[in-house]
């Protein structure tokens, strides 16, 4: 608790007030070369950062759980080999390929970066929600249907709710996935974390590097402990933690 | 009344049900007991269509269930099974409610049912409507999986294998409030049952399944005594045919007039506990009351006799 109050308070300064670090990050800076990154505000980008990845887990979430549904029916069954193969491909496909690809269509910006961040995001979220999905308990199954529960308030009032725990699960390793993908969006000019750890790594600025490496490190550990304490609560709440 | 008519179900080329042909009278239990494998959850699940008959017509009160749609007829029907099926993340009064619910009943008339049948199942409403399925013990759970079942008053109640789950003390003690509860409500219930002592505790009237067939439909006294086929007996249980058989006969069936030392019985008592007595304090016979005062009393050589005429 006091930990997590701590780096919430840490990530918060080094978004807020970057130039109380200067002290810190100067040994790891070029010999009278700047060492807080100030070119745009830190705050600015960050939230930049974390509306692509909102945007994109959201649609990857949306697209991954009604594909887990469907194939989850008994119409939809034989589809679940391939659909299987799609988001894993969706998975092994280099991200910086995605980017090549992608800005030719989309040109530069953020509309290559939500693509590949999209597409990273599906295979976490849609296997949990498979796996969720098809391991809810056969009585409680066998008795929604007994009692005359039809196909869609079975689904929504039994099944999602039984399977939130685990879908959030494949939600929360997608978002912290995209936390860390999304920092090379900036190569491509989408407005990111990434732009301060490039401009480091351009000018041999370590201090650049560190800064934002740090504050997307901090995000992904914070955000990735909300979300497991969401999951928890859950888990309760729905009688099976 | 429930008609079953020539009921069968193929799955390929195995039959799982094979023409079963049975009515139930409104107000009884009806007992489907059978091995593993014999057809009886097949027969059940066909009753409110989770599983469609391959020929064969199913009529409650005269009404053909196909006539009807799948959940609509469900929610006419009570639905208990094995391992409770309750909604683990609904409270004990929504799981109860459920079915009132999905008929689309007032809101208070759902709460003052759940704590209605809370009562009548010995579950103190104010402790425990707000719990959830897994802060119940097992006998609670299954007491709250019959009581989802009964919730909107249907004309039908299936049951399969209610108790299986069940430890053997809880389990009689379920048996026993299950009978007391029927009784009180006039309820209908089919229940599928491997258990043959199960069935002729709970049963007006015994179905006996074999290999998908129904080989024996009667009251508890005739399936006892009559077996139709070996694989009745069987199922009976040859050396436990005549305990069984007095287990059925109340006391007040052989009472006669005098008096017996000892401890008396009350007339509801059976033979089967008589016959205990006598044999446990050495009497030859049994004093009977009724409601307290003096009735007679039953002789150990009356229940050999009742006895050996099945024999
Ligand atoms: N969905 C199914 N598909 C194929 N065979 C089935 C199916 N359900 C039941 N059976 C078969 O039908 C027979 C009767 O099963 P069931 O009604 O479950 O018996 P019981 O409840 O008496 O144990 C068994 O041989 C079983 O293997
Ligand atoms: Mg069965």
């Amino acid at each position: 608790m006091i930990l997590r109050a701590a780096l919430i308070a840490l990530l918060l300064a080094l978004v807020l007030r970057p130039e109380v670090f200067t002290p810190l990050f100067a040994p790891f800076a070029p010999e009278n070369g700047p060492v807080i990154y100030t070119r745009s505000s830190l705050l600015s980008l960050s939230l930049s950062h974390l509306g692509l990845v909102a945007a994109a887990s959201l649609a990857a979430t949306v697209v991954a759980v009604t594909l887990a549904i469907l194939v989850t029916r008994p119409a939809g069954e034989a589809f679940r080999p391939l659909s299987r193969t799609i988001t894993n491909v969706g998975q092994t496909f280099p991200p910086v390929a995605v980017l090549a690809l992608a800005v030719p269509a989309l040109g530069f910006g953020a509309g290559p970066t939500l693509v590949a961040l999209f597409l990273y995001g599906l295979l976490p979220i849609f296997e949990n929600a498979m796996t969720g999905l098809s391991t809810l308990p056969a009585s409680t199954m066998e008795a929604a249907r007994g009692i005359g529960l039809d196909r869609w308030q079975r689904l929504w009032r039994v099944e999602l709710p039984l399977a939130m725990p685990v879908i959030l699960g494949g939600f929360r390793l997608s978002v912290v996935i995209a936390l860390g993908t999304a920092t090379i969006g900036s190569t491509v000019a989408a407005r990111t974390l990434g732009e301060v750890i490039i401009a480091g790594l351009l000018t041999s600025n370590t201090a650049f590097v560190l800064q934002g490496g740090l504050i997307v490190g901090l995000f992904a550990v914070l955000i990735h402990d909300a979300l497991v304490q969401l999951e928890k609560y859950l888990a309760r709440r729905s009688g099976r933690g | 009344m429930i008609e079953i008519d020539k009921i069968t179900k193929l799955y390929g080329s195995t039959c799982a049900v094979d023409a079963v042909s049975l009515t139930a009278e409104t107000g009884t239990i009806t007992a489907i007991v059978g091995t593993s494998g014999s057809g009886k959850t097949t027969l059940l699940r066909m009753i409110n269509r989770l599983v469609e008959p391959s020929s064969g017509e199913v009529r409650i009160n005269g009404e053909p269930t196909h006539a009807v749609k799948p959940h609509l007829l469900r929610r006419r029907i009570g639905y208990a099974i094995q391992g409770h099926g309750l909604f683990p993340h609904h409270t004990v009064a929504r799981n109860i409610g459920a079915v009132p619910e999905l008929l689309g009943w007032p809101r208070e008339k759902i709460a003052a049912r759940v704590d209605e049948l809370l009562e009548l199942f010995g579950m103190e409403p104010a402790e425990f409507r707000e719990r959830l399925p897994l802060e119940l013990s097992g006998g609670q759970q299954q007491r709250v999986g019959v009581a989802r079942a009964l919730a909107s008053r249907p004309d039908l109640l299936l049951m399969d294998e209610p108790f299986g789950a069940l430890d053997p003390i809880i389990r009689t003690r379920a048996q026993e409030d299950l009978r007391a509860i029927q009784r009180k409500l006039g309820s209908t219930i089919m229940l599928v049952t491997h258990d043959m002592d199960e069935a002729i505790r709970l049963g007006d009237r015994i179905a006996v399944m074999d290999g998908g067939e129904l080989v024996q439909y009667g009251p508890p006294e005739e399936i006892v005594a009559q077996p139709a086929t070996s694989f009745v007996a069987d199922m009976v249980g040859d050396a436990e045919r005549p305990m069984r058989l007095l287990s059925l006969i109340p006391v007040s069936a052989l009472l006669e007039p005098g008096t017996a030392e000892g401890a008396p019985l009350p007339a509801e008592a059976t033979l089967r506990e008589a016959l205990s007595a006598c044999l446990w304090t050495g009497r030859e016979a049994i004093p009977v009351e009724t409601e307290g005062t003096p009735a007679g009393r039953v002789t150990l050589a009356a229940i050999r006799a009742r006895a050996e005429r099945h024999a």
